[in-house]
């Protein structure tokens, strides 16, 4: 597993009338295979996602995976950390789906040919067979997350972060893209809403008021929540 | 509304659709300059002849390529009539006739080349400006993440008017276009996060 | 951090050249009086206000060579080089330059207040008056051979239509401006963290 660490970070964001402390200064080491973020909206937990690779850049201290300064190496930090976000449509980027996950091969395969094959390979391991030539604006939900993650997995990251990837999804596909996820043989960092998801990780953190309220096994981090939101 | 995008392209594979379309851009950047340059209402009825005989060498479909034609066609009818009574028929035919024939050539290069050979002849023949920091590769980006943002903002503009429609402000363009364009701007920003993600544009 | 604002940067480009092509194409509205009008100016002068110069020019740039390649989506749904040889193709040719003047212009200016709205409305109708019927008109006597007294008269039609779409663009710039206040401030004072909003809850 990689080594997620934040050390000694806070976070401001400036607004109109004056900085807001989005993040309070926080140390953290992750090195489970599956975290959970959870708590209410707004409570800082997308913020700490963010961090990880570079998306936010921290007011003070650190962020480092494996070793590596997130914001002196962000580009060899986000060939790492993969990203999900919630709505896979702001994340898709081409018209096609296997134009969108031949953009994802562009570093590594540099023939066009040749990466357009790869694309339609990655899918195909997606189950997205035969969807190559589909309109991204076409799919739905459930397969546009699909094609969001097969996009993402195809650079070939250590660490894969995925910022409430399922709020958006029906129960079906919620489910499919948790299981999805929870298997994967990457370190996953796990944004969410879906306690159940969340309490099949190695580990929860609590966030609210922009700190970390609980840190633990999961099964009991979720429990303090359930009693105290 | 996909569909509508594949515009008046027709694939085939005539002489002229296997010209590269950098060929067929330049040859319609010199055809331009010979129309513009040689005077007289007799050439310009020959380029007019030469320029539909390449069209519909070219496979065209005439009722789709009337359609996409039809607002250039009115201007030039227009244009001939108000021509015809300000200079008389000879300096018509000639004004209408250059017009109608680069109007019959531009035509027979949409037909015949796919907008992503166009936009990659573009691209190719951007790169001597690499030196003055133009990135050829950030404008194809540029075009293909545009061909992905028409359909969405197409819902987002049916969205937002059925949002202002819902609240009764269907004749407030207020209503209409504030949280329309709110909302491009904040769906730009997460795919410049998105793209910031994949690793991609640094 | 420079990388971060590249990508953004293109996506805002491309996704205001979207907007402009959507503008376009949407069926035209009725503001007042009998004459219908597209959007169209109000999309392109709109990035200038809203992006600034550079991305400005570029998104409106990015909008009239699609649609040269062949991209169906210039006024009513035509396309390809052919519209540029025609008698309007000035207006096409202006419009890059009257989104870039329209930035340059709004860049300088004060955004979120009341009497930006104004400010705004001013900058657009100065570069539309400049850039666009200028080059209209340039392009009417140059390939419809009409004299520039005919050029205006043809021109001048359009003018009501475009003070009310200046009005509506200072109104969304202004409110654009509000919303996302860091959209045109300087590279360098904006930490990148500027720009997320700590949940991510714009999704629509």
């Amino acid at each position: 597993m990689s080594e997620i660490a934040l050390e000694q970070v806070s976070v401001r964001v400036p607004t109109h009338d004056g900085d807001l402390l989005v993040l309070h200064e926080t140390s953290l080491r992750l090195t489970e295979r599956r975290v959970a973020l959870v708590g209410p909206n707004g409570s800082g937990k997308s913020t700490i996602a963010r961090l990880l690779n570079g998306l936010v850049a921290p007011s003070t201290g650190r962020v480092v995976v494996d070793g590596l300064d997130v914001s002196r190496s962000g580009r060899e930090v986000r060939r790492r950390v993969g990203f999900v976000f919630t709505d896979p449509a702001a994340q898709l980027v081409m018209p096609t789906a296997r134009e969108d996950v031949a953009l994802s091969l562009r570093r590594t395969v540099p023939d066009k040919q040749e990466r357009l094959a790869a694309a339609d390979a990655v899918l195909a391991d997606f189950g997205l067979e035969g969807f190559g030539d589909r309109s991204v604006h076409g799919l739905s939900g459930g397969e546009r997350q699909l094609l969001a993650l097969a996009g993402v997995l195809a650079t070939g990251p250590s660490v894969l972060v995925a910022d409430e990837p399922t709020t958006l999804l029906d129960l079906g596909n919620s489910r499919r893209i948790g299981d999805l996820l929870l298997s994967l043989p990457q370190q996953v960092v796990l944004v969410t809403h879906d306690l159940e998801l969340a309490s099949r990780c190695d580990r929860a953190l609590l966030v609210r008021d922009g700190r970390v309220e609980q840190d633990g096994a999961a099964d009991d981090v979720i429990s303090r929540y359930r009693a105290t939101a | 509304m996909s569909a509508d995008l594949l515009g008046i392209h027709r694939p085939g594979d005539t002489f002229l659709h296997r010209r590269r379309a950098g060929t067929k851009l330049l040859g319609l950047m010199v055809a331009s300059i010979v129309v513009v340059v040689v005077h007289g209402p007799v050439s310009a009825l020959v380029f007019v002849g030469v320029a539909a005989g390449l069209l519909v060498w070219s496979g065209a479909r005439l009722d789709v390529t009337l359609r996409a034609m039809r607002g250039l066609l009115v201007v030039a009818a227009l244009l001939g009539a108000w021509t015809v009574w300000q200079s008389g028929w000879p300096r018509a035919v000639e004004v209408v006739g250059d017009l109608v024939a680069l109007i019959l050539l531009a035509t027979t290069l949409t037909v015949t080349t796919p907008v992503d050979e166009v936009m990659d002849a573009v691209t190719h023949g951007l790169r001597p400006l690499r030196r003055v920091g133009v990135d050829p590769e950030q404008v194809g980006l540029a075009f293909s993440l545009m061909l992905r943002a028409i359909p969405s903002t197409l819902s987002l503009a049916g969205e937002s008017r059925d949002a202002a429609l819902a609240r009764g402000l269907e004749r407030s363009p207020r209503a209409r276009l504030v949280p329309l364009v709110i909302r491009v701007v904040a769906r730009a920003r997460e795919t410049g996060d998105a793209l910031h993600a994949r690793g991609i544009g640094e | 951090m420079q990388t971060r604002r590249a990508g953004t940067d293109i996506a805002l480009i491309a996704a205001f050249a979207a907007l402009i092509a959507v503008c376009a194409l949407l069926p035209a509205i009725k503001l007042a009086g009998p004459v219908p009008i597209t959007l169209q100016t109000f999309a392109v002068l709109l990035s200038g206000a809203v992006l600034g110069m550079r991305r400005g020019f570029l998104a409106v740039l990015l909008y009239v060579v699609a649609g040269a390649a062949g991209l169906p989506i210039f006024s009513g749904g035509a396309a390809g080089l052919a519209v540029l040889t025609g008698p309007s193709a000035g207006y096409l040719v202006g419009f890059p330059l009257a989104a870039g003047l329209c930035g340059f212009i709004v860049e300088r200016l004060p955004r979120r207040s009341l009497a930006s709205v104004t400010a705004i409305f001013t900058a657009g109708l100065v570069s539309s008056a400049l850039f666009i019927h200028t080059f209209g008109m340039a392009g009417l006597v140059l390939r419809a051979d009409m004299t520039w007294a005919q050029a205006f008269d043809v021109d001048k039609i359009f003018w009501i239509g475009d003070v009310l779409k200046n009005v509506a663009m200072a109104i969304v710039a202004t409110a654009v401006h509000r919303a996302f206040p860091d959209l045109l401030s300087s590279r360098r004072d904006a930490p990148a963290s500027a720009q997320d909003q700590p949940e991510g809850t714009l999704t629509a």
